[in-house]
């Protein structure tokens, strides 16, 4: 899973208001590398949360992507080659997603989150 | 006729190992999967800007759907249920991100993040109650609301089905338009019993010019290409309508009224349908079920 997902997805338990974002524990993590697509960036950019992605790529040690952003740094290469990095080539593999307004454990294993809720978070 | 896979078992089980490697090794399915894919990504009509998109593979399977996504540059997030499909998707190295999710208990995603959702075979599998705290109808409008919360505004989610029966059609779409979707039914090779494929193509936010629906295909050109099991029974259009002959003669009506639908029965349906899920059951009040008066 790329943080490009990490940072759609939120908790649907029932009675979460605001199931996002999920934190992260990892145990592996894998960079497959893979080609550089300025327009999507530019594309995806005013739909991230910045805060949570500056916060997820922190957790999985990615530290060069700065917390404040300008839509004015999306012309930058050198940025956009961080960018492209930490949002689509760091895949968490196993570990687990947590739930931050209920402490929810997801786990994740070979790539895939197991979101599925049992009987009574429906 | 075999028996359509809805039937047999819930999809968490049907798709187990030997099911989901037939998605791998039967060219048949590769194929009708790839065509399907690509006639859902046309009807999803999305900008012709070559800037690649993020949509939503709503029962992705194997990845076969969102193969055809990555050739057209998409960046994809695929759903599916069975994790039997899912580990073959992992062996086909599938290019987009895979969730282990139920879509009846709703989409894991956050609001207005989505451009666009395409839905190969999955949805009629809703229509089914697996589990004794499965209710068809509350799992539809977990799904279809959710779905359009996590869409972008005038996004689109097209989703083809293969519908058992005509009912099933229309309680999915209704279940759509409840939600707040428009759009409507796109219909291909209407004509033909084993090419014709249901397309459900829906847009957030109020109809609109933009919203128009597509036009289906017509002829006969698609041979050979039904997944199996799914056959849709082919009816309408040749059955007369004989309802007006069983209509009871006016003793026999007048007869019935007086054994009477009373206050308690329609207090017990209302009821019934409340608890089905239904939002649009008018609240009880002393008026309930109480005669008009006779004006004049």
């Amino acid at each position: 899973m790329r943080l490009l997902t990490h940072n759609m997805l939120a908790c649907n338990i029932k009675g979460v208001t605001k199931g996002f974002p999920l934190g992260i524990e990892h145990t592996r993590l894998e960079t497959k590398e893979s080609e550089l697509n300025a327009d999507f960036l530019r594309h995806i950019f005013p739909k991230l949360d910045w805060k949570a992605f500056h916060e997820a790529a922190q957790s999985v040690g990615v530290n060069n992507i700065p917390d404040q952003v300008e839509p004015v740094m999306l012309d930058d290469d050198e940025f956009l080659r961080k960018f492209h990095h930490a949002l689509l080539e760091v895949h968490l593999e196993e570990g687990a997603l947590i739930c931050p307004e209920t402490g929810r454990r997801f786990p994740v294993t070979k790539g895939v989150p197991n979101m599925l809720l049992n009987e009574d978070e429906v | 006729m075999s028996i359509r896979p809805e039937r047999q078992a819930p999809p968490e089980i049907f798709y187990n190992d030997t099911e989901a490697r037939k998605y791998t090794t039967s060219s048949r399915i590769v194929n009708i999967q790839a065509k399907l894919s690509e006639r859902a990504l046309e009807l999803l009509a999305l900008p012709d800007d070559g800037v690649s998109r993020l949509l939503l593979d709503i029962g992705c399977g194997s990845g076969l759907s969102g193969e055809t996504l990555s050739e057209n540059g998409h960046h994809w997030i695929g759903m599916d249920i069975s994790e039997a499909m899912l580990d073959v998707a992992l062996e086909r190295e599938t290019e987009g991100d895979l969730l282990l999710s139920d879509i009846g208990q709703g989409m894991p995603f956050r609001p207005g993040t989505l451009d666009g959702a395409i839905s190969i075979s999955a949805v009629q599998w809703l229509c089914n109650a697996d589990k004794s705290c499965n209710n068809p109808r509350l799992r539809l409008k977990a799904f279809f609301g959710t779905l359009y919360k996590c869409l972008a505004r005038g996004a689109r989610a097209v989703l083809q089905i293969y519908p058992e029966s005509p009912q099933q059609l229309e309680m999915i779409s209704s279940a759509a338009m409840k939600s707040g979707f428009s759009g409507g039914l796109v219909v291909d090779y209407p004509h033909s019993t084993r090419a014709k494929k249901y397309f459900l193509v829906l847009s957030c936010g109020p109809p609109s010019t933009a919203t128009a629906l597509p036009r289906a295909k017509e002829g006969n050109e698609m041979s050979e290409d039904e997944e199996s099991g799914s056959e849709c029974d082919e009816d309408g259009g040749t059955t007369v309508n004989v309802s007006e002959r069983q209509r009871p003669s006016k003793k026999q009506r007048k007869d019935s009224k007086k054994s009477g639908k009373g206050r308690s029965w329609i207090l017990k349906k209302k009821e019934q349908r409340r608890h089905r899920g239904y939002t649009n059951v008018p609240d009880d009040s002393k008026y309930t079920g109480r005669k008009r008066k006779a004006h004049f």
